[in-house]
């Protein structure tokens, strides 16, 4: 088969009357670091709700690696490898931060009741493991030192890192983030977009929401543009950018839509 | 003082702690003998002590781990109470010892939990509480109206001679006397009853930190986030219940052997109420904490009984407020007091204390 990772087909999201997404398709390859971008409202949320199991949809579909996801529970989906960050930070606000990313190691491990109240060899084994990589994982994103910090009390840019070392925990193979860098000063954004380029270099694709146009001209390798819940436009940043439907629906289309 | 103590390395801070330890398993040892001598209703007012703490960990499990509000606890507790009231009793003629019983009153209990928890596992909160509340009361209904047109429960006369722990023909509720000591039907229950303690204790501390019990807190902080990351809250959530029901079971069961006599009316709304006021005083989530709230609003009421009427009759020379009144008021004071002053309970456990301390509301 192609590279292709995520296949999306002919996607479609009511909302009442309202066509939240409509006809969406694309293809994300393995090592991509795919966006999604368009004005407010364009259904981009909408869509990584539909991926990640959130919303039902009403047809059309997606296909990981090679297998279909149609009907299955976010937390099935989040076994078969596709983890997620939330566009408002939507961690374990009372936890720690070592609390937060050992929870996202829930589905790669298995100790049940019994291994834990006989606290069993295997259990204490894979306990033990479990802290060893979370604590990892906060080192990764740059955070080591907050890890007994309780969540919703970190500086807000060290949450976001936080939100992707949990969804790391989860060994994804398909990172989907919405907005990291929303909230971000430029130079936490610059560390962040070093932190992607790593995740991906090791073997991690991203599809990424993004607002911060620099950020996403600089690292994504195709984004996909939606407005209105369809897709205007796909390809590599630089042709997307000159795109006329593109401008159209980001400086055009405020007006229109005010006229309208 | 105690640094000074540490640098003569008399009390390192691990030899205080197991001196601690020794000091507290001495005295609870030593408790019934010490409390016989009072009277044996206090080594009674005891064993329903700990047999409340045993229950209230049930729940804190529910409540406290999970954050699944459940009014209808006590449903459990008549469950597995029931349960063995009818395997050893004249009821049925059925004389199963214990060993058997309590594991099965575990299991059928279980299976209620998992019969609740199903169908309100969209329910949150407020919502959850009114069904819960509800199938307490239904359970409740039910063993007063299962005596016909076949009698299973024996309706509102309850069920009477049960029978008592026994090994062989050591029963736990003949008196005895061992190496000079007399041990007493309840005196033998207390030990009983504190092994099963200790035991649900362990079991408290080692769900709450295992993989288990981190489940069930993201479940209770963010559900949505919860599963995301990949946990299966139907499956996690049903798993509470469960384990609570259970705990409420065993309770039960060794409920109906000590009184050698239940009826409905031990498994009314306010008994689910005051097992959930235990753990909400002592602090929801923090196991030391719910077994300090069951302990005191198991004795501090049995004491008031016992306190108050004498009291008046030296002050005023007659009783003039019962003293059941002066408990109600007690109780309800001491609830608006915890309200204000100490809302995650009196040991909160770290996490609640922050969820009750949140500068403002996040959004759901």
């Amino acid at each position: 088969m192609s590279g292709a990772l995520l296949e999306c087909k002919g996607l479609d999201k009511r909302f009442g009357g309202v066509l939240a997404l409509a006809e969406v398709g694309f293809n994300i390859n393995r090592g991509e670091i795919y966006g999604l971008i368009g004005p407010n409202g364009a259904g981009k949320t909408t869509l990584f709700n539909a991926l990640t199991g959130i919303y039902a949809y009403d047809s059309g579909g997606f296909s990981f690696a090679g297998e279909t996801l149609a009907g299955l529970r976010p937390d099935q989906i989040a076994a078969r490898g596709i983890a997620r960050t939330f566009q408002n930070i939507r961690l374990f606000g009372n936890l720690s931060a070592l609390d937060n990313v050992m929870i996202g190691r829930h589905v790669r491990t298995r100790a049940g009741v019994f291994g834990a109240i006989l606290r069993t060899r295997a259990t204490r084994e894979e306990e033990a493991a479990i802290e060893k990589r979370a604590l990892e994982l906060l080192e990764y994103v740059g955070i080591a030192a907050r890890a007994n910090d309780v969540a919703r009390q970190l500086p807000y840019g060290d949450q976001r890192r936080l939100e992707i070392a949990r969804a790391l925990a989860t060994e994804p193979k398909l990172l989907a983030l919405d907005e990291p860098a929303a909230g971000m000063n430029a130079t936490e954004t610059l560390e962040l977009r070093k932190l992607l380029e790593r995740v991906r270099a090791d073997g991690t694709t991203i599809l990424l929401i993004e607002h911060d146009m620099k950020l996403v001209m600089g690292l994504c390798d195709r984004v996909l543009v939606l407005d209105y819940g369809r897709s205007i436009a796909e390809g590599p940043p630089r042709e997307v950018q000159s795109d006329p439907r593109v401008i159209e629906a980001y400086l055009g289309g405020a007006v229109a839509g005010a006229a309208a | 003082m105690r640094a000074g103590l540490r640098q003569m390395n008399i009390l390192s801070p691990a030899r205080a702690k197991w001196l601690g330890v020794a000091l507290i398993a001495l005295t609870l040892i030593g408790l019934p003998f010490a409390l016989s001598s009072v009277g044996t209703a206090w080594v009674r007012i005891a064993n329903l002590a700990i047999l409340f703490t045993f229950l209230a960990l049930g729940l804190n499990i529910v409540v406290g781990f999970a954050g699944l509000l459940d009014l209808g606890y006590i449903a459990f507790y008549a469950v597995g109470a029931y349960a063995y009231a009818l395997l050893a009793s004249p009821h049925f003629d059925l004389h199963l010892p214990f060993w058997v019983i309590l594991p099965i009153g575990a299991l059928v209990a279980c299976l209620f939990g998992v019969l609740l928890g199903a169908p309100t596992l969209k329910l949150r909160g407020d919502y959850l509480a009114i069904v819960t509340l509800g199938f307490g009361e239904i359970v409740r209904i039910f063993l007063n109206n299962l005596s016909q047109p076949v009698n299973i429960t024996n309706g509102p006369q309850g069920i009477s001679r049960i029978d008592p722990f026994s090994f062989g023909s050591f029963s736990f509720s003949q008196n005895e006397t061992i190496v000079g000591l007399a041990f007493s039907g309840p005196i033998k229950y207390y030990y009983i009853l504190l092994a099963l303690l200790l035991l649900a204790i362990v079991v408290n501390l080692r769900l709450q930190h295992s993989r288990i019990g981190r489940a069930w807190e993201a479940i209770r902080e963010d559900e949505v986030a919860a599963r995301a990351m990949g946990i299966d809250t139907t499956r996690i959530k049903l798993l509470a219940f469960a384990m609570g029901a259970s705990f409420g079971g065993i309770a039960g069961g060794m409920f109906a052997a000590i009184q050698s006599f239940i009826s409905p009316e031990s498994f009314v709304l306010v008994e689910s109420i005051m097992v959930l006021s235990m753990v909400v005083l002592g602090g929801m989530g923090n196991v030391w904490g719910v077994v300090l709230g069951a302990v005191l609003l198991s004795f501090v009421p049995e004491l008031l009984r016992y306190t108050v009427e004498p009291l008046q009759q030296s002050l005023f020379g007659r009783s003039i407020i019962e003293p059941e009144v002066i408990r109600m008021l007690l109780f309800g004071m001491a609830l608006v007091l915890m309200m204000l002053y100490r809302p995650a309970g009196l040991l909160p456990s770290a996490v609640r204390k922050r969820e009750l301390t949140k500068p403002q509301g996040r959004e759901a």
